[in-house]
């Protein structure tokens, strides 16, 4: 048989999910294990067992100054502020995009708007949401909201487009308003791109909130990374780049989880990554 | 299929292995510096542009490169990854980074130490006591957190009694202009910029805790043990060009003016910002400071400080923990884990005029 039609079954397929991970793992203790012989006390690739005790340090051991499970308050904070912002973008893609998508007029009017918005690179405009939102949380959430929104907005509003002409004029000839349309017909057909617009926005929306944490911040897993920088605490930042691909990972496939319980027509087709 | 993988990846880890082995310490004829921008510093550029540094590598027969990093952390993280033989930082810098690291290290040439030049200031305010409750915008863990702890000591108050926010200095400014910050803590030339500001009251400096805040050029203990010429190019060159830089004579105008446009402002600001650092012009008197008998009493307040936030590495049990050796031979810290020397038999040499 040839190998394109050779599938894996399932236990097999696990282990060489597997495979990569350990590869890279023993990798690293390789080149830490050489390093440290040179010098016991290296910081740039600390021996796993040290990171594992600076992992558990933060995790469990009260911090010295403010008695606080730093990894835990990190966390916690960092999630607030993604899931803030990424609430707000996500009811923009939905109200606007669906405006967009659906009545002609206001995609005349945002349309080009939201396309050209879109590509201002985020970052720059920082100075500017300090001066106007402040140092605090404000401006961090909106810095997410900037980044991904745009970007959601216009996806969502090319998937009402995508919705084909024949269904439009169905519903339109059994009578339906504007409004019922867009509930019934529109809103479940944009729902589960939705989801995928915001598993995609996932993405850019990390890199704005460790970006916003490292330039002024009391907690968060970026600020934790950028403090720590300061004296090159490998064997703190690398636990947080794991942890922080985890936490990414599991948001992103509960995303998945929940758009294949809800919108299970939508996952009919070919095979998804 | 799984053993050959494990096969596939032990070949792949052994090819990585190069990457691993650092520069052995073993004499050499090319090494590398580098440096950040900062007043005490910018001769170092000036050195490289000027040919003076060429002209004392020549004359020991070796090449040094000096190499200017846009971001001090950087250039320390990097010196400390074993990619430069020396990098310009200072003494609390060197502490927690290098010799907590494991790196041993000399202090080469001390330069500098800031005597004015970190500051704290207040918005509205014109008394340090009234730093209590306000939140306070600095670089973490850098040598303003380490004022900051120093100056509200002078007062009786603790880091308890107020909020630090962590903020880079490329936003400081931007950051004062905000109506939420009441405080921030920084340093030269953000300091005078912000200063500046109607509403703005320099309420402690470093002149307050002077000798405290040194700018060294911190080189690598055993490479500079095998190579005692590069030790000795970098010490020759440095004094060579402090001695025209000292002077308003065209020649030292000129160095000034090129060290004022290369830090992005002008003599008269250069020459302000000189004015609050004490610098080590002859190797006289660097050679003196670093033999004072102050210099061990300010490395344990850092080292006290450093332990306190804890930034001196994993398992440091006490801030003893790395021993630092001064010019006498004394030792603060642990006699068998010394990581940070000062040693000024190099400037001696130079004080001599015998390099």
């Amino acid at each position: 048989m040839r190998i394109i039609n050779r599938r894996p079954s399932r236990l097999p397929a696990l282990a060489l999910g597997l495979v990569p991970f350990i590869a890279t793992l023993l990798v690293y203790a390789v080149a830490s294990h050489y390093r440290r012989l040179e010098n016991p006390a290296d910081k740039l690739l600390p021996s796993l067992d040290s990171m594992g005790q600076a992992f558990w340090r933060m995790a469990a051991v009260p911090d010295r100054r403010s008695g606080d499970l730093l990894l835990w308050v990190d966390t916690f904070d960092s999630l607030w502020r993604l899931g803030s912002g990424m609430a707000v973008s996500t009811l923009l893609a939905l109200v606007l995009g669906i405006s967009i998508g659906f009545i002609p007029h206001i995609r005349s009017a945002l349309a080009p708007y939201i396309a050209t918005f879109s590509l201002i690179p985020p970052i720059t405009i920082l100075p500017i949401l300090f001066i106007t939102f402040g140092l605090g949380e404000v401006s961090k959430i909106a810095l997410i909201v900037i980044g991904t929104a745009p970007i959601m907005v216009r996806s969502t509003a090319q998937a009402v487009l995508d919705i084909p002409r024949e269904m439009i004029i169905k519903a339109e000839t059994l009578g339906a308003s504007v409004w019922q349309m867009v509930t019934r017909l529109v809103l479940p057909q944009v729902l589960p791109k939705l989801i995928t617009a915001l598993r995609l926005g996932l993405v850019p929306a990390w890199i704005f909130l460790i970006s916003a944490e490292a330039i002024a911040s009391t907690t968060g897993l970026g600020y934790r990374i950028f403090l720590v920088r300061r004296y090159l605490a490998m064997d703190v930042i690398l636990p947080y780049v794991v942890w922080i691909t985890l936490l990414a990972f599991l948001l992103d496939r509960l995303l998945l989880l929940l758009s294949r319980r809800a919108f299970r027509w939508n996952h009919l087709g070919s095979e998804a990554l | 299929m799984l053993k050959s993988f494990a096969r596939a990846s032990l070949l792949a880890a052994a090819l990585s292995l190069p990457l691993s082995f650092s520069a052995h310490a073993e004499e050499k004829t090319d090494f590398k510096v580098c440096w950040s921008i900062y007043v005490g510093w910018m001769p170092w550029g000036y050195l490289q542009d000027s040919g003076i540094m060429k002209k004392w590598a020549d004359k020991y027969d070796i090449s040094v490169e000096i190499v200017q990093i846009n971001d001090y952390v950087e250039s320390i993280n990097q010196y400390t990854a074993g990619e430069y033989d020396g990098c310009s930082m200072t003494n609390m810098d060197a502490l927690s980074i290098p010799a907590g690291g494991g790196v041993d290290t000399t202090a080469l040439i001390v330069g500098d130490y800031s005597n004015g030049n970190d500051g704290i200031i207040l918005k509205d305010k014109t008394d340090l006591a009234e730093i209590k409750g306000q939140t306070v915008n600095l670089v973490e863990l850098s040598v303003s957190h380490y004022l900051l702890a120093r100056a509200l000591d002078s007062v009786g108050l603790s880091e308890r009694d107020l909020t630090v926010v962590n903020t880079s200095d490329a936003d400081m400014i931007a950051a004062y202009a905000t109506p939420e910050v009441t405080s921030v803590v920084t340093w030269n030339p953000l300091l005078s910029e912000i200063e500046a500001q109607p509403n703005a009251t320099k309420v402690f400096d470093s002149s307050g805790i002077p000798g405290e805040i040194i700018d060294v050029m911190m080189v690598n203990t055993e490479t500079l043990a095998d190579n005692p010429n590069f030790g000795k190019a970098l010490v020759g060159a440095w004094y060579e060009l402090m001695g025209i830089m000292s002077t308003d004579s065209d020649e030292g105008v000129a160095a000034r003016t090129a060290m004022a446009e290369a830090s992005g402002t002008d003599l008269a600001g250069y020459d302000a910002q000189l004015a609050t650092t004490k610098m080590f012009y002859t190797p006289t008197d660097a050679v003196e400071f670093t033999k004072s008998a102050e210099l061990p009493s300010t490395m344990k307040f850092v080292a006290e400080f450093l332990f306190d936030k804890g930034i001196l590495g994993e398992g440091a049990p006490s801030p003893e923990f790395v021993g630092v050796a001064f010019a006498d031979g004394s030792v603060y810290g642990d006699q068998n884990n010394v990581k940070l020397r000062f040693d000024p038999s190099f400037m001696a040499m130079a004080a001599e005029g015998a390099l």
